[in-house]
């Protein structure tokens, strides 16, 4: 930590997207600004690091995203996900702004990839970032460098100094850094254990963490003690069935396991409480988190037999593999006689019909407590394979409120003075509930660029 | 086949890496990784050989050290290629060279300008210090530079052929003459071109820094181009002096000059700007083994053109003599190192991009598979 000046116009507390791109836009506009990231330099960027691509409205061809994606058909798929959990002005004007992500970060250094391989099914609808989100890191830090602000690492906000909805410095410890105007973006608190117990008891100790253990929340604890208003609840997650071998913390991506359309998922007592085949894996694999969380001890087995290999993207770590379902429940810790009986009760069941993954194919199982309604085929080529199952917590719904100029708002609903709030930590009010690829960045990345517009406008007296 | 440390923590970071596609984008490494599940010593060497170690995917990896999954693409490639640089070698024992590449590269130079220096004040006895009518041939005759450069080339195609006819096989590439021809001129293209250090789409790769640049690309290709004018500057040289009775020396606007001189320039800008970028360059990214192979080599490519065009300036001096032996001394170092050092990597390159065209054109694997298992995968962002 070295900061040489100890006053700033506008001080950004988070440096991930939506915190580089507020510092960025309020520097731009001539406001002296400080960024504090409270990660080390080699983990800056929160969870923009574990991203891939952002979810931008556009009229016709743009960048690299080819056809359509108009605000209606936008605003359809937020209503689907969201089941409503929404507000419609404020998800509307950020549906319109986003119109701009691409240009704007293009223009900053950020690369975007061209659609290729695994990514050409969503070359419509998502922009990715070539390399993934910690080139956008790299380039827009370099950017915010360039242009002059004062970024310092390992800068946790300890406090605010903040009285009647009107902002004054922040302290970092015993530093304390006076400042014009606020920006809120430190993520949301997945990181904090404690935190997810408080709201889900016990079983959170099992959870595992997906992206950054540094956003712990605790800013928008602080926010929230200060009287903001609170948005959404302590246990709403966007949560994963993810490989139980992965990290604690920061697995990404890579840890997810692909392959429950195609078998069947048990729990520790090696019985199947699920319909694996329920709809396509995109559409589902985000319910697959909270299901395992409900099982004893947090733990769910996919199996999978020989003809399944090859079809499904490959994991990070091998699976447990044996010639017989029995050996396979041995090598995996179930008991192996209710594991034969669950596979050979499941296989009898199996309905005639063709099995296509590529569509809902009806090939279901019939007359079973849990019925398998797509893609159920008979487990029973050997050799089997295993792998297990834990839930991964991608990000927390829980924030504060803000409106449509990402003032943050009190829990009177009077914005405050100069308190502004973008990304993870405000998602809650446009996304309140489910979850739709891309549109973390995209919430981020606009109104980062609000607040950091207003923030600057606030404190340079425009 | 070979089991190294390297080949088991090349395929540890790949089972990562495919897991993640994140950087499908920068290069042919991560698309050619996508066309398998499970990696061997044979698709890890074609893969190590597509990387052109531009850093791109080491700066933007979410898993890059201090990360517990420790992901460093290009520097276990790095290791990886100096490894099976060796294991490819004709005749095997001379893959050892390669271990510490810049210490032998050196040890030849020096007697190779030992040798040339001794030899040349030897042939010319007292008039090793005096002008020459027909300039350097005056010094050593050309029938003595030929049956010299001629014996050294025959062996050095030879071992080149043989190490890359190894190559080729592992690869599990058909009879060249069986090839695709729209695949190889793909794959040509893409070598020719320095396609995979734009980085993905044409703004450069993380080189030297994370910053994206174009400069590697443009001082290697002045260094490639450089090489090929010289090469073809001797070709024409040869075919004027036997084909067309036209024996050197020649005059400053002749076809063998320009080419040289251009070339010449190329190859003292090329490896100047590559070496200067190398001072720079994260070291992270570059793999601990290279034994001082590429900055030798690159030395050797900048001195044997050095020397060549200084030998051209002076050559109706009296220094001709010794100015001819240091220039034949570095190119005879050159020579004998091309099958045993950096040089290699252009043809193992070459070879990898032509498999890879191959592969990309079939929508499938053909490089250490010994079944095909691929069904086309979609990633969920």
């Amino acid at each position: 930590m070295n900061i040489s000046a100890k006053e700033f116009d506008v001080i950004v507390a988070g440096g991930g997207q939506a915190g580089l791109i507020a510092a960025i836009v309020a520097a731009e506009a001539g406001a002296s600004v400080c960024l504090l990231e409270g990660a080390p330099r080699a983990y800056r960027g929160g969870n923009t690091r574990h991203t891939r691509n952002l979810r931008p409205m556009h009229k016709g061809p743009l960048s690299v995203l080819s056809g359509v994606y108009d605000e209606e058909e936008y605003w359809d798929d937020l209503l689907r996900v969201t089941k409503g959990k929404t507000n419609e002005p404020m998800a509307r004007m950020m549906l319109r702004e986003s119109a701009g992500c691409v240009d704007w970060l293009e223009q900053r250094g950020v690369q975007f990839q061209p659609p290729l391989g695994g990514t050409l099914h969503l070359g419509r609808t998502n922009a990715f970032f070539m390399g993934g989100g910690k080139q956008l890191v790299n380039a827009l830090y370099r950017f915010a460098e360039n242009l002059g602000i004062s970024i310092s690492y390992e800068a946790k906000v300890t406090d605010i100094k903040f009285d009647a909805g009107r902002f004054e410095g922040v302290f970092i410890g015993d530093e304390y850094i006076a400042g014009r105007a606020f920006v809120a973006a430190a993520g949301g608190f997945e990181a904090n254990i404690e935190w997810l117990r408080e709201a889900w008891g016990p079983v959170a100790d099992n959870f595992i963490i997906r992206g950054t253990p540094y956003n712990r929340g605790e800013l928008l604890k602080l926010l929230l003690d200060k009287g903001a208003k609170q948005i959404g609840e302590p246990d709403q997650c966007h949560a994963v069935a993810i490989d139980g071998r992965a990290p604690k913390f920061d697995g990404g991506i890579c840890t997810r396991v692909d392959c429950v359309s195609l078998g069947i998922v048990v729990n520790k007592e090696a019985k199947r409480f699920y319909d694996e085949g329920e709809d396509f894996w995109p559409k589902r694999y985000a319910i697959w988190g909270r299901l395992v969380a409900k099982q004893p001890d947090q733990v769910g087995h996919v199996i999978i037999d020989a003809k399944s290999k090859g079809a499904f993207m490959p994991p990070v770590f091998p699976a447990e593999t044996a010639d017989t379902i029995e050996e396979l429940a041995r090598k995996i810790g179930l008991d192996p006689q209710t594991l034969k009986h669950t596979v050979d009760t499941f296989n009898a069941a199996v309905q005639p019909g063709k099995f296509d993954h590529t569509e809902l194919d009806g090939l279901a199982t019939s007359g079973l407590e849990v019925n398998k309604t797509n893609w159920a085929r008979p487990i029973d080529t050997p050799p089997y394979s295993a792998y297990s199952l834990k839930p991964g917590i991608t990000f927390t719904y829980l924030g504060v409120g803000v409106d449509q100029s990402a003032k943050m708002l009190m829990q009177d609903e009077t914005p405050s003075e100069n308190v502004f709030a973008a990304g993870e930590i405000m998602a809650g009010n446009v996304l309140g509930e489910g979850y739709l690829a891309g549109i973390g960045m995209t919430i981020g990345n606009v109104f980062g660029q609000i607040a950091g517009r207003e923030a600057a406008k606030y404190a340079l007296n425009k | 086949m070979r089991s190294t440390s390297n080949v088991d923590e090349a395929a540890r970071v790949m089972t990562i890496c495919n897991a993640c596609r994140y950087c499908e984008g920068h290069c042919a490494v991560f698309q050619a990784m996508e066309l398998r599940l499970e990696f061997n010593t044979e698709n890890l060497d074609y893969l190590a050989n597509l990387c052109h170690n531009c850093g791109s995917c080491y700066h933007n990896c979410q898993y890059a050290p201090p990360h517990e999954f420790n992901l460093n693409v290009a520097a276990v490639f790095a290791e990886l290629r100096q490894e099976n640089y060796a294991a490819y070698a004709w005749p095997a024992p001379l893959g050892r060279l390669f271990a510490r590449n810049g210490l032998w590269v050196s040890i030849v130079t020096a007697l190779m300008l030992g040798l040339f220096l001794a030899g040349g004040a030897l042939l010319t006895g007292a008039d090793f210090f005096s002008a020459h009518p027909n300039q350097f041939y005056g010094v050593i005759s050309h029938n003595v530079l030929v049956t010299l450069f001629g014996s050294v080339g025959l062996f050095v195609i030879l071992a080149l052929s043989l190490s890359i006819r190894k190559f080729w096989r592992a690869m599990s590439l058909p009879s060249p003459f069986s090839l695709d021809w729209s695949s190889v001129r793909t794959g040509v293209k893409a070598a020719l071109s320095l396609k995979y250090l734009d980085g993905g789409n044409g703004q450069g790769c993380s080189y030297p820094s994370e910053k994206p640049s174009m400069l590697r690309r443009w001082f290697h290709q002045a260094t490639f181009w450089g090489f090929m004018l010289c090469f073809a500057a001797t070709s024409v040289a040869t075919v004027m002096h036997y084909g067309l009775e036209l024996p050197a020396p020649y005059g400053y606007i002749s076809l063998p000059k320009l080419l040289g001189i251009v070339g010449g320039l190329g190859l003292l800008v090329g490896p100047i700007g590559l070496l200067l970028l190398k001072r720079q360059a994260d070291p992270t990214i570059k793999g601990r083994s290279n034994g001082g192979m590429d900055v030798s080599f690159l030395v050797l490519l900048f001195a044997t053109s050095a020397t060549g065009l200084g030998l051209m300036l002076i050559s109706k001096t009296s220094y001709v003599g010794p100015a001819l032996c240091l220039h034949l001394g570095f190119v005879m170092a050159l020579f004998l190192s091309m099958p045993y050092g950096k040089f290699i990597h252009g043809f193992y390159r070459l070879i990898a991009l032509v498999a890879f065209a191959i592969e990309q054109q079939n929508h499938k694997a053909v490089v250490g598979v010994q079944e095909t298992n691929l069904i086309e995968l979609k990633s969920v962002g």
